[in-house]
């Protein structure tokens, strides 16, 4: 075929002509993908509660977005798959026994306040499923702190069993108070802490995705394999937390370490690219801070888990760190 | 001489598909004279060359057609015998208007040398430098450097390091590679002849470690050359061929931030061709009119290295390819990671196009670019270790004093943050904006 003449037009635009094939869409997929365990998980354990939760705020956050979008005269952005994520990792942060109600009020709340009306993905400064959180642990403080019991193994499609518990980190509260060297120092499986398998595996009240230590890790390696996160805020994160309660004593740190929210938030929340430094150093810096305010809470604070506002607070002081952190030019 | 490994990696760099198969085992083939050149007056950096022909004036290959204009500028010399048909402007392939010369080459014209040749071994340093900048000669990697100014540094200032440039690592390009694979011989004497000119200094030759056969000819070429000459195998990771970096990986020195110059740490970089060119016009005495350039690309015929007039026009090299397979949907002067996509095929080749790449729809990539969001991706691949992310939103915002602030006038526009972002964000774009307001501030 003849050579194009003058005025017929290539394609004009600024180097470079090649992009590197992970977009925001595919990104936002991955972490869809590796929360898939810790789903299955949540399921396993809290039966259709857990199936309905989920559906619920995925759904509620793709209707909402859709709707921010048409009202706001911005075009669609549901193509990125970030309202998804958001409405999972919502869910997954949430009590299986939470009125469905609630859940759409969180998840409405997470993709119009907490983001679109920044601006939208990119502009948000706090993470949206965890700000609907704290909006919902503040606004709907019983039902978010009621705890129910895992199913038993087998026992999938039934009611899940109405017995309200008290998470582990309940129980582990007033250890810390306790003189650590007067009383001998808790086993697993005594005083409301469950057996070593159980916490990895799970079997434990909890938040849907929060239960399953395993599944987490290999969601958590899943990213770092596919280079969508980097190993920095979660062993900062994790290994701050795990140092802390080594020192303060109480509850044995592997206890800390693997229950209520740290594994989900070190691996999932604190990890989202929106709300987290840039730098290696920042990252370093933020996985501490929201180690040690993590722990600072579960300790002294009203709450007996500190892990979502943990992550908030670094979340306001993220801007600060990458300040900090800024690289030195090369030759500079 | 021996072969080393380098010692030191720069942090960052991204590893682009490099497509370099297509043309790679294609040697370099002679292009006939084309029946029309354009030949540019811009075609090294600095400014333009004054031209001094006039339309209808006949003249000979290797006449002077455009003098070098101030210190940093090169001279224009004719790429063939013919009538000078008009002087016009015309579209570069940098995309501005440039001065040029349209010459109708004379078939029957006979082939002669610009200059007697020079023995370099008993001509002065002042001679050979004379030499090189009569005939022309600029870097022939992409900026275009004049390299009699390269060559002539400053009384306080010292090279002890001449560097080589070979590592090619654009994707696509293999005019360099095929440089180095059968002009191993022509690269040494243009090393020796260097050496004299920049008063004996170290020679490091620095080639990316996927070409072990250009490493082979110019150990062999190389095997019996005396003094201190290395050859640096240097790791494949883009962008390895930029100067301050290939510095970094060969030396281990580390240029200090614009407007500081390599000599500034002792070292002069060349890249092969341009040391090719050098050797033949003092022992040849041809003045530099011709470079080899690599047509590749999915949409062409077939991909080839071709040696042609500088001045041939883009749509002859791709006739001497077999012509396209489809309707090209991006034409790129150079390679994908910082060529120019350029509107046609009358655009001519100047002593720089190491490459014209021809794309068909399927490989063009043709994105929406969304928000930032923060990922970090840039911030590792930058191999300035700048943050193109905030340069980029500071610009966007039309802040131009903070874009200056982190460092904006220090990017090298390789587009390795550009090319690992997932939101398509234009950053080498926006870079080149804030650039252009901070020099035009300047002014």
């Amino acid at each position: 075929m003849k050579p194009k003449e003058i005025g017929e037009h290539f394609i004009l635009s600024s180097s470079p002509h090649a992009h590197a094939p992970a977009g925001v869409s595919r990104i936002m997929l991955d972490v869809i993908i590796a929360l898939l365990p810790t789903t299955i998980a949540g399921i396993w354990f809290f039966g259709m509660g857990a199936v309905w939760t989920i559906a619920v705020c995925v759904s509620t956050c793709i209707v909402t977005e859709a709707l921010c979008r048409l009202l706001m005269k911005r075009e669609s952005s549901l193509g990125d798959f970030s309202a998804v994520l958001t409405g999972l990792l919502l869910a997954l942060n949430l009590p299986s026994g939470i009125p469905l109600w609630m859940a759409a009020v969180g998840s409405v709340f997470a993709i119009a306040v907490a983001k679109q009306v920044f601006g939208g993905l990119g502009m948000n400064p706090f993470n949206p499923a965890l700000a609907a959180r704290a909006f919902m642990l503040i606004s709907f403080t019983g039902p978010m702190t009621t705890w129910l019991k895992p199913l038993q193994p087998g026992r999938f499609g039934g009611a899940c069993e109405a017995l309200t518990c008290a998470t582990p980190l309940a129980a582990m509260k007033p250890m810390f108070a306790a003189d650590a060297a007067a009383s001998a120092t808790p086993q697993a499986g005594e005083g409301g802490i469950p057996q070593l398998v159980d916490l990895i595996v799970g079997n434990m009240p909890g938040c849907i995705g929060e239960v399953s230590s395993i599944a987490l890790l290999l969601g958590g390696i899943y990213l770092i394999w596919r280079k969508v996160i980097t190993w920095h805020i979660p062993v900062s994160f994790i290994f701050t937390a795990w140092v802390y309660s080594l020192v303060s004593g109480g509850a044995p740190a592997h206890v800390q370490i693997l229950t209520g929210g740290l594994m989900i938030g070190a691996i999932f929340m604190a990890t989202d690219y929106v709300t987290s430094p840039t730098t290696a150093k920042g990252k370093l810096i933020f996985g501490f801070g929201c180690g040690l305010l993590c722990m600072l809470i579960r300790q002294f604070g009203g709450y007996p888990e500190g892990c979502s506002f943990a992550i908030l607070i670094m979340n306001s002081v993220c801007p600060l760190i990458n300040r900090w952190t800024q690289p030195k030019p090369f030759g500079a | 001489m021996k072969t080393t490994k380098s010692k030191f990696k720069f942090s960052g760099g991204v590893h682009p598909p490099y497509n370099k198969e297509l043309a790679r085992e294609k040697p370099i083939e002679c292009l006939p004279m084309p029946s029309e050149l354009v030949i540019s007056m811009s075609q090294h950096l600095g400014a333009p060359a004054k031209c001094i022909v006039k339309p209808l004036e006949r003249v000979v290959k290797g006449q002077l057609i455009g003098e070098k204009n101030g210190l940093i500028s090169v001279c224009v010399r004719a790429s063939a015998s013919g009538t000078v048909k008009a002087v016009e402007k015309r579209l570069g392939p940098s995309g501005m208007m440039v001065d040029a010369v349209i010459l109708q080459p004379d078939p029957e014209a006979m082939d002669e040398e610009t200059f007697p040749p020079l023995d370099w071994k008993s001509a002065s340093r002042e001679e050979l430098l004379k030499r090189v900048e009569d005939a022309g000669i600029c870097g022939m990697g992409g900026a275009g450097f004049p390299t009699s100014v390269k060559l002539n540094p400053p009384a306080n200032k010292r090279c002890e390091y001449l560097i080589l440039n070979g590592a090619e690592c654009e994707p696509y390009l293999t005019a360099d590679y095929r440089v180095m694979l059968e002009r191993a011989d022509r690269i040494r004497i243009g090393v020796e002849i260097m050496r004299k000119i920049l008063g004996g200094c170290a020679v490091r030759i620095a080639v990316e470690a996927n070409k072990p056969e250009a490493i082979a000819a110019l150990e062999k070429a190389f095997a019996d050359i005396d003094g201190n000459v290395e050859i640096v195998v240097l790791p494949v990771l883009y962008p390895q061929g930029s100067e301050k970096h290939q510095i970094y990986a060969t030396v281990g020195r580390i240029v200090p931030e614009p407007p500081a110059l390599p000599i500034d740490v002792g070292c002069v970089v060349e890249n092969v061709g341009t040391v090719v060119a050098i050797a033949d016009a003092v022992e040849k005495g041809k003045a530099l009119l011709e470079r080899v350039t690599t047509v590749s690309g999915d949409d062409v015929v077939e991909p080839k290295n071709i040696l042609a007039p500088t001045g041939t026009k883009y749509s002859d090299l791709v006739d001497f390819c077999g012509g396209l397979k489809e309707s090209a949907a991006k034409v790129i002067s150079g390679g994908t990671m910082m060529g120019f996509a350029v509107p046609s095929l009358d655009i001519a080749t100047t002593k720089t196009t190491s490459g014209i790449l021809l794309l068909s729809k399927r490989s063009v990539f043709q994105y929406i670019s969304g928000a930032c969001i923060n990922c970090g991706r840039c911030v590792r691949a930058c191999p300035m270790r700048l943050n193109p992310a905030d340069i980029s939103k500071a610009v966007e915002s039309d802040d131009v004093v903070c874009a200056e602030k982190s460092h904006v006038m220090t990017c090298i526009e390789c587009g390795a943050c550009a090319y690992v972002c997932p939101a398509r964000r234009p950053i080498v774009q926006l870079c080149r904006r804030a650039k252009a307001s901070i020099r035009a501030r300047g002014r």
